[in-house]
C-alpha cells in the first residue's frame, strides 16, 4: 500500500514543482480565490520585509499571519516552495493514515454488529466490504494531492496549506487516540485561524468513544476526561500564545490576527459570503451582522455534536465543511481539505440526491470565477455583481453538497436500523421522508 | 547600517542648518536697515482704516504722555519689547510691527508670464508669554493671531494650489507647492494632545480659508521623520509636534482667495493687492496661494523672537488663453488693473521684473523703464531685476498710474531655466487589482551627485508592498541609505515612506513600488467613484549646489534675496520638489445593490442554516400518503348519507 501512496506523492510533487517553475505561478499567486488577505504569500514576504526594516509587521494592515508563521519563514524563506510541498505531503499522508485507522475501526464495529445480528436482514447490500474499503485511504490522499484546488493553493504558497497540515495531523492524532498530541495540534490549528475551535467537540467525542466512556453528563468519568482534554488544549494554546508574545514582545498580533478574522475589515473579494455583504452593509447594522455571521459558524457545533455523537469523524467532516463555507476569508485550499474526505463517504453514494447537479454547479463556478473576475477587474465590461453572483452560487453548491452528504449519512443509519425495504401499513413499498 | 544612519543624520542636520539660515536669519539683515523716514510715518498716521476688524487694532503710536494715561492697551500690544528698550524709548516708539509687499514678474521662456506676490507682516510680540493675553492687533491679522495662541502653534504653513507647476517648461518656482491643499504645522512643545489640537486647528483653518481642510483626519495626516524642519528659529525638532497633510483633490477658487485677501492689512483696496482680481487670477494655468507663519529672530543677537506672516500668491498666465497669443504682457492685461498707490501701511512696496535674459533690451522692451537694477542669486542662478519702488510717488509717473508693459521684440525666446532637480510620477499597470507607482527623479547637474530625501504618503486603500520597492539609477540598483516606513492601518492612517537617495549626476532615478487596490465599503467612496481617487504627490527635499559655482565675490544688492526668496549667499540652496498627484481607480461595488445584497446573502446563509436545521431536528419516517381530496370529499358525503366509507 505504501508504493501507490509514494507514487501519488511523486506525481503530486512533480506537478507542483513544474508549476512553481512555470510562468503560471505568478498568475496563480494573485488569484483572489486562491489567496486571502490572511494567508497570501505576498503578505508573508511583506511581513518579513517589515521586520527587516525594523517595523513591527503588525503595525500595518498588510500582514495578518501569526508570529509562529513569520518565525518559521524567517528561517526557510528561501525554501518556501519545498516547505509548501512538504506541508501538502504531510497532509496527504496524515489523512491517509487517519482514514486507514478509521476504516479499521468502522470495519471492526460492523463485524461486531453483524455477529450480534443487529442489522436487519435486507441491509446486507449496505454492509461495507474490505475490498471496497481497501482503496479508500489512497483515494483520500489522491483527492487531496491532485485536487486542482490544493495544487493551486500550494503553487500560490498560500499558508492555508500549512493550516491544513496542522488540521490533518490533529485528525491523525485523534484517530490514533493520542489525546495530548490531538490537543496540541488542535491548539495550533485554533491559534492559526480560530475557527478550528469547533473541532474540539468531535475530537472529544471520538476520544471518549475510543476509551469507552459514555457521553453522559451525570458520569464523573465523562467530566474528568473532558476536563483533562480541555486543560491540555487550553494549556497548549496558552503556551503558544505566550511564545508568540515573546517572539515579538508585543501583543499587537492579537488584534491584528484574531481581530482581523473576526471583524472583517478587509473587503477584498474572495469566494466567501462576507466581502460583498459587508461592502454593501449599512453602517449601523454592521456590528449586528458581523456577530450573526460569526456566531453562525460556531453555532452548528452543538446540534451537530448531539445528532452525530456516535459518528465523530463524520462530525469532523461536517465541521470542516461548515468552517470553509462560512468563514470570513475562505480560499479554495479550505475546500480542498473537506473534499478530501469525500471518498471516505463513497458508500453513501446511493443515497445522494443531487450530487450530479451539485458537481456541475461547483465545476461551472470554478471555471466562471476567473472569467467574471477578468470581466470586472480588467475588461470593465462586468461589475462586482457578476462575481458576487458566482460566489453565491458556489456557496449554495457547497451547502447543497454538504447537506446532501449529511442527509445520506442519516438515511443510511436509519436503514441500518430499520431495514432497507420499508413497507407501509398496507404493505406497499414505502418512501422515507423527514418529519 | 550604522554608516547609513550617520550620513542620514548628517544630512538632516544640514537641512536644518540651511533652512534656518536661509529663511530665518535673512529678515534680520532687513531689520538692521534704517527705519523708514518720517514722511512714511506721517502717511501711516493718517491712513484710512482698510480692515473690517479695525476696532481691535492697536492705536497708532502716540506721544509718550498718552502711553502713560492708557497703559492697558499699550502694554498689551507691545509687551515683547525689551525692558531696556522700553526704558530708552519713552519719547517715541517705533511700531513693533511692519508690513512689506512685493511683486516679482518673470517672463517665462514659453511666452507665459509668472507673477509672484509676497506680503510680509512682522510683529515683535510673544503670543505665549504667561499671564499676558495679546488682544490688540494692528497689522497682524487677529484671526491668525488667535489661532496661534489658542493652539500653541509654532509654525504654520498652508498652501492652496490649482494647476501643476511645469518645471521643465517654466523652470523652478520661487516657492514650490503641490496641487491641492497642503498644510503642515509645528506645535509648541507644551502641547500635550497634539492630535486633538491638530484636528481642531484644521477645522478652524477650514473656516478661516473657506477650504475643505476639515477633511484632514488621521487617514491623511502623517508625521514625517526627516523631511521637515522648522523654518523659523528654534531648533527643537521633535517630530512628535509636527503634522503634515495634503488634500490633492482640493479645488482652489474665489472663496479661498477672498478670506486670504482679508488677512492683508490693506485688504484689496490699495497697494499691490488691488491686482488680485479673482476673475483674472483663476483664468490662469497655475495659481498658488499660501500663508506661512513662523517665529524669526528680532535682531542679530536673536534674544527674542518676532512673528512673521508671509502671504504669497503665485500665478502663471498662459500665452494663449490670457495673452491672446501675443507676446505682450502688461499689468492691465494680466490683472485688468493698474497700480495707483502703494499700501499706506507698508514700509516697502516694490515690483521686480526679471530682466536677466534681456541684456541691453534685446529680448523685450520694458516700459516704463526704470533705472534701478538689482542683482540676486535665486535658486542657484544669478538674476537681474528691474525694481519699481512704489513708495516713491515718482514711480507712478504723470498719469498717477503704473502699468508695466513687456513687449517682446523677437518671437523666439531664451532657453528655459533647466531645473537641476525635478520629479515625475505615474501609475503603471492595468486593471483594478494591482498597480505600480513609479516616481522618477531627475538630476540634471552635469557632474554633482545630490542626496534627496523623498517623502511619499499613500492612502491606506492602496496597500503598498514595501518588499517590492526598487530604486534604480542608470539601470543599476541604488540602495537608499535611509528608509523610514510606516505601514498604513485600514481607515486609520496612510502609508508613510521616507527615503534618502543619492542621485548620481546627470541621471534619472526611478523608484517603483507595487500596490494593491482595496475594495471599500460602499459609504467610503466619493460621490463620483469612477472618477478615481487622488493620491498625494511625492516630495523630494534636497540641498543643491549652484551651477554657478563659487561666485560669492560678486557684489550684489541682497535686497531681493532678503525679502522675497529663500536664497543664500553660498553655493548651496535648499529646494523642495513636488511631483504630480496621482489619480487611481479603485474597484467599486454596485451602489444600487445594498438591499439586494443583504437579501441574497442572507438567503444563502438561510439555505445553509435551513437545510442543516431540517436534518438536525427531523427524523426519518415512512411516508403514509393521505387520501386524495376527492376521496375525502366523497367520504364526507358518504358519512352524511350513512353509507359505508370508501
Amino acid at each position: 500500500m505504501a508504493a501507490p501512496l509514494t507514487l501519488v506523492l511523486i506525481v503530486a510533487v512533480t506537478i507542483r514543482a513544474v508549476l512553481f517553475r512555470s510562468s503560471l505561478a505568478q498568475l496563480i499567486t494573485d488569484r483572489v480565490e486562491v489567496v486571502s488577505p490572511i494567508n497570501a504569500w505576498k503578505r508573508v514576504v511583506e511581513g518579513l520585509a517589515l521586520l527587516d526594516l525594523g517595523v513591527s509587521p503588525y503595525s500595518g494592515d498588510v500582514f495578518h499571519e501569526t508570529p509562529l508563521i513569520i518565525y518559521l519563514f524567517h528561517f526557510v524563506i528561501d525554501y518556501a516552495d519545498i516547505v509548501f510541498m512538504i506541508a501538502d505531503a504531510i497532509t496527504a499522508v496524515a489523512l491517509y493514515m487517519a482514514v486507514q485507522d478509521y476504516n479499521k475501526g468502522v470495519f471492526r464495529k460492523q463485524k461486531y454488529a453483524l455477529e450480534a445480528d443487529r442489522y436487519p436482514h435486507d441491509c446486507l447490500e449496505l454492509i461495507r466490504t474490505p475490498k471496497e474499503m481497501h482503496y479508500i485511504p489512497l483515494k483520500v490522499a489522491l483527492f487531496y494531492l491532485l485536487n486542482p484546488f490544493t495544487v493551486l493553493s500550494c503553487v500560490a504558497k498560500s499558508t492555508c496549506g500549512i493550516n491544513n497540515a496542522v488540521i490533518a495531523l490533529f485528525i491523525l492524532c485523534t484517530v490514533k487516540g493520542s489525546a495530548l498530541l490531538s490537543a496540541i495540534f488542535l491548539a495550533l490549528a485554533t491559534y492559526q485561524s480560530i475557527y478550528p475551535l469547533t473541532l474540539f467537540a468531535p475530537a472529544l467525542l471520538f476520544l471518549l468513544q475510543r476509551l469507552y466512556i459514555p457521553v453522559n453528563v451525570r458520569r464523573p468519568s465523562f467530566w474528568l476526561f473532558t476536563m483533562q482534554y480541555a486543560v491540555m488544549f487550553l494549556g497548549t494554546l496558552c503556551v503558544i500564545v505566550c511564545l508568540s508574545f515573546f517572539l515579538l514582545t508585543s501583543w499587537d498580533f492579537i488584534p491584528s490576527v484574531y481581530g482581523f478574522i473576526l471583524s472583517v475589515p478587509d473587503l477584498t473579494p474572495n469566494i466567501g459570503l462576507f466581502w460583498y455583504f459587508f461592502a454593501e452593509m449599512f453602517e449601523h447594522f454592521r456590528l449586528f451582522f458581523i456577530c450573526v455571521f460569526q456566531i453562525n459558524i460556531f453555532f452548528y457545533t452543538i446540534p451537530l455534536s448531539i445528532k452525530l455523537k456516535e459518528h465523530p469523524v463524520f462530525l469532523i467532516f461536517m465541521q470542516l465543511a461548515v468552517i470553509s463555507i462560512f468563514k470570513s476569508y475562505p480560499t479554495v485550499g479550505d475546500i480542498a481539505l473537506y473534499m478530501a474526505f469525500l471518498p471516505v463517504w463513497s458508500h453513501l453514494y446511493r443515497f445522494l440526491k443531487n450530487i450530479f447537479f451539485v458537481s456541475c454547479v461547483l465545476l461551472a463556478c470554478s471555471a466562471l470565477f476567473p472569467v467574471l473576475w477578468h470581466l470586472w477587474m480588467y475588461a470593465g465590461s462586468a461589475n462586482s455583481n457578476f462575481y458576487y453572483a458566482i460566489t453565491l452560487l458556489f456557496n449554495v453548491g457547497q451547502i447543497l453538497l454538504v447537506s446532501d452528504y449529511f442527509y445520506a449519512y442519516l438515511k443510511r443509519e436509519h436503514h441500518l436500523m430499520y431495514g432497507l425495504h420499508l413497507k407501509r401499513k398496507d404493505g406497499s413499498e414505502a418512501t422515507l421522508v423527514l418529519k | 547600517m550604522a554608516a547609513y544612519k550617520h550620513s542620514a543624520v548628517l544630512l538632516l542636520c544640514c537641512f536644518a542648518l540651511v533652512s534656518d539660515r536661509t529663511l530665518a536669519s535673512k529678515p534680520d539683515q532687513n531689520r538692521a536697515e534704517p527705519e523708514p523716514g518720517p514722511e512714511s510715518h506721517a502717511r501711516k498716521s493718517d491712513a484710512i482704516s482698510p480692515r473690517e476688524d479695525d476696532s481691535n487694532r492697536e492705536p497708532e503710536p502716540e506721544p509718550a504722555g498718552s502711553v502713560q494715561e492708557d497703559p492697558g492697551s499699550r502694554w498689551q500690544a507691545t509687551e515683547a519689547l525689551d525692558p531696556a528698550e522700553e526704558a530708552a524709548g519713552t519719547r517715541r516708539r517705533a511700531p513693533n510691527d511692519q508690513f512689506q509687499e512685493e511683486l516679482v514678474i518673470r517672463p517665462l521662456s514659453s511666452g507665459d508670464i509668472y507673477s509672484s506676490f509676497q506680503f510680509r507682516t512682522r510683529w515683535d510680540t510673544d503670543f505665549f508669554k504667561p499671564g499676558r493675553k495679546v488682544a490688540n492687533y494692528r497689522l497682524f491679522p487677529k484671526s491668525l493671531g488667535q489661532v496661534i495662541t489658542k493652539f500653541s502653534v509654532r509654525e504654520l504653513h498652508v498652501s492652496f494650489t490649482q494647476g501643476f507647476w511645469r518645471t521643465m517648461q517654466w523652470g523652478p518656482p520661487f516657492l514650490s507647492a503641490p496641487p491641492g491643499a497642503e498644510l503642515w504645522v509645528w506645535f509648541q512643545d507644551t502641547v500635550t494632545d497634539v492630535d486633538g489640537a491638530w484636528k481642531e486647528l484644521t477645522n478652524v483653518l477650514s473656516g478661516i480659508f473657506c477650504a475643505s481642510l476639515n477633511f484632514i483626519d488621521s487617514t491623511n495626516t502623517v508625521q514625517p521623520s526627516a523631511s521637515f524642519k522648522p523654518l523659523g528659529v528654534g531648533n527643537v525638532t521633535n517630530q512628535k509636534f509636527l503634522r503634515y497633510a495634503v488634500l490633492p483633490r482640493e479645488i482652489v477658487c474665489t472663496e479661498n482667495l477672498t478670506p486670504w485677501k482679508k488677512l492683508l492689512p490693506c485688504g484689496s483696496k490699495t497697494g499691490l493687492a488691488v491686482l488680485l482680481k479673482s476673475e483674472k487670477l483663476f483664468h490662469s494655468s497655475f495659481h498658488s496661494q499660501a500663508v506661512h507663519i513662523r517665529p524669526v529672530c528680532q535682531n542679530w543677537e536673536c534674544k527674542s523672537t518676532s512673528w512673521e506672516l508671509r502671504q504669497t500668491l503665485n500665478v502663471v498666465f498662459d500665452l494663449h488663453t490670457s495673452g491672446q497669443s501675443k507676446r505682450e504682457w502688461s499689468l492691465f492685461k494680466m490683472f485688468s488693473r493698474t497700480l495707483t498707490e502703494a499700501c499706506p501701511l507698508a514700509s516697502s512696496s516694490k515690483i521686480y521684473v526679471d530682466v536677466t535674459d534681456n541684456s541691453q533690451g534685446a529680448l523685450f522692451e520694458l516700459s516704463p523703464s526704470t533705472p534701478s537694477l538689482s542683482q540676486a542669486v535665486v535658486l542657484g542662478d544669478r538674476r537681474t531685476y528691474s525694481v519699481y519702488d512704489l513708495v516713491n510717488p515718482d514711480a507712478f509717473g504723470a498719469q498717477r498710474s503704473l502699468n508695466i508693459l513687456l513687449r517682446w521684440r523677437t518671437a523666439d525666446s531664451a532657453d528655459a531655466l533647466r531645473p537641476l532637480l525635478h520629479g515625475e510620477r505615474y501609475v503603471a499597470g492595468y486593471g483594478l487589482q494591482t498597480g505600480e507607482i513609479h516616481t522618477l527623479i531627475y538630476n540634471n547637474h552635469p557632474y554633482r551627485a545630490f542626496p534627496v530625501l523623498l517623502l511619499d504618503t499613500v492612502p491606506w486603500y492602496l496597500r503598498l508592498y514595501i518588499h517590492t520597492l526598487s530604486v534604480t539609477s542608470r539601470a543599476r540598483d541604488n540602495k537608499p541609505s535611509y528608509i523610514h516606513y510606516q505601514p498604513s492601518k485600514d481607515r486609520l492612517r496612510p502609508h508613510l515612506l521616507e527615503m534618502l537617495l543619492q542621485l548620481p549626476p546627470n541621471s534619472v532615478t526611478e523608484v517603483t513600488v507595487q500596490f494593491e487596490r482595496a475594495l471599500l465599503k460602499w459609504t467610503e467612496y466619493t460621490p463620483d467613484p469612477n472618477h478615481g481617487f487622488y493620491v498625494g504627490h511625492s516630495m523630494g527635499v534636497s540641498i543643491l549646489y549652484s551651477i554657478l559655482g563659487s561666485w560669492s565675490s560678486v557684489a550684489m544688492d541682497t535686497n531681493v534675496c532678503v525679502s522675497v526668496f529663500p536664497c543664500k549667499e553660498e553655493s548651496t540652496y535648499f529646494v523642495r520638489v513636488y511631483t504630480e498627484p496621482l489619480l487611481v481607480n479603485l474597484p467599486t461595488p454596485d451602489f444600487s445593490m445594498p438591499y439586494n445584497v443583504i437579501c441574497l446573502t442572507c438567503t444563502v446563509v438561510a439555505v445553509g442554516y435551513g437545510s442543516l436545521y431540517n436534518l438536525l431536528t427531523r427524523t426519518f419516517q415512512v411516508d403514509e400518503p393521505s387520501p386524495s381530496l376527492a376521496k375525502r370529499l366523497a367520504n364526507i358525503i358518504r358519512r352524511m348519507r350513512g353509507v359505508p366509507l370508501l
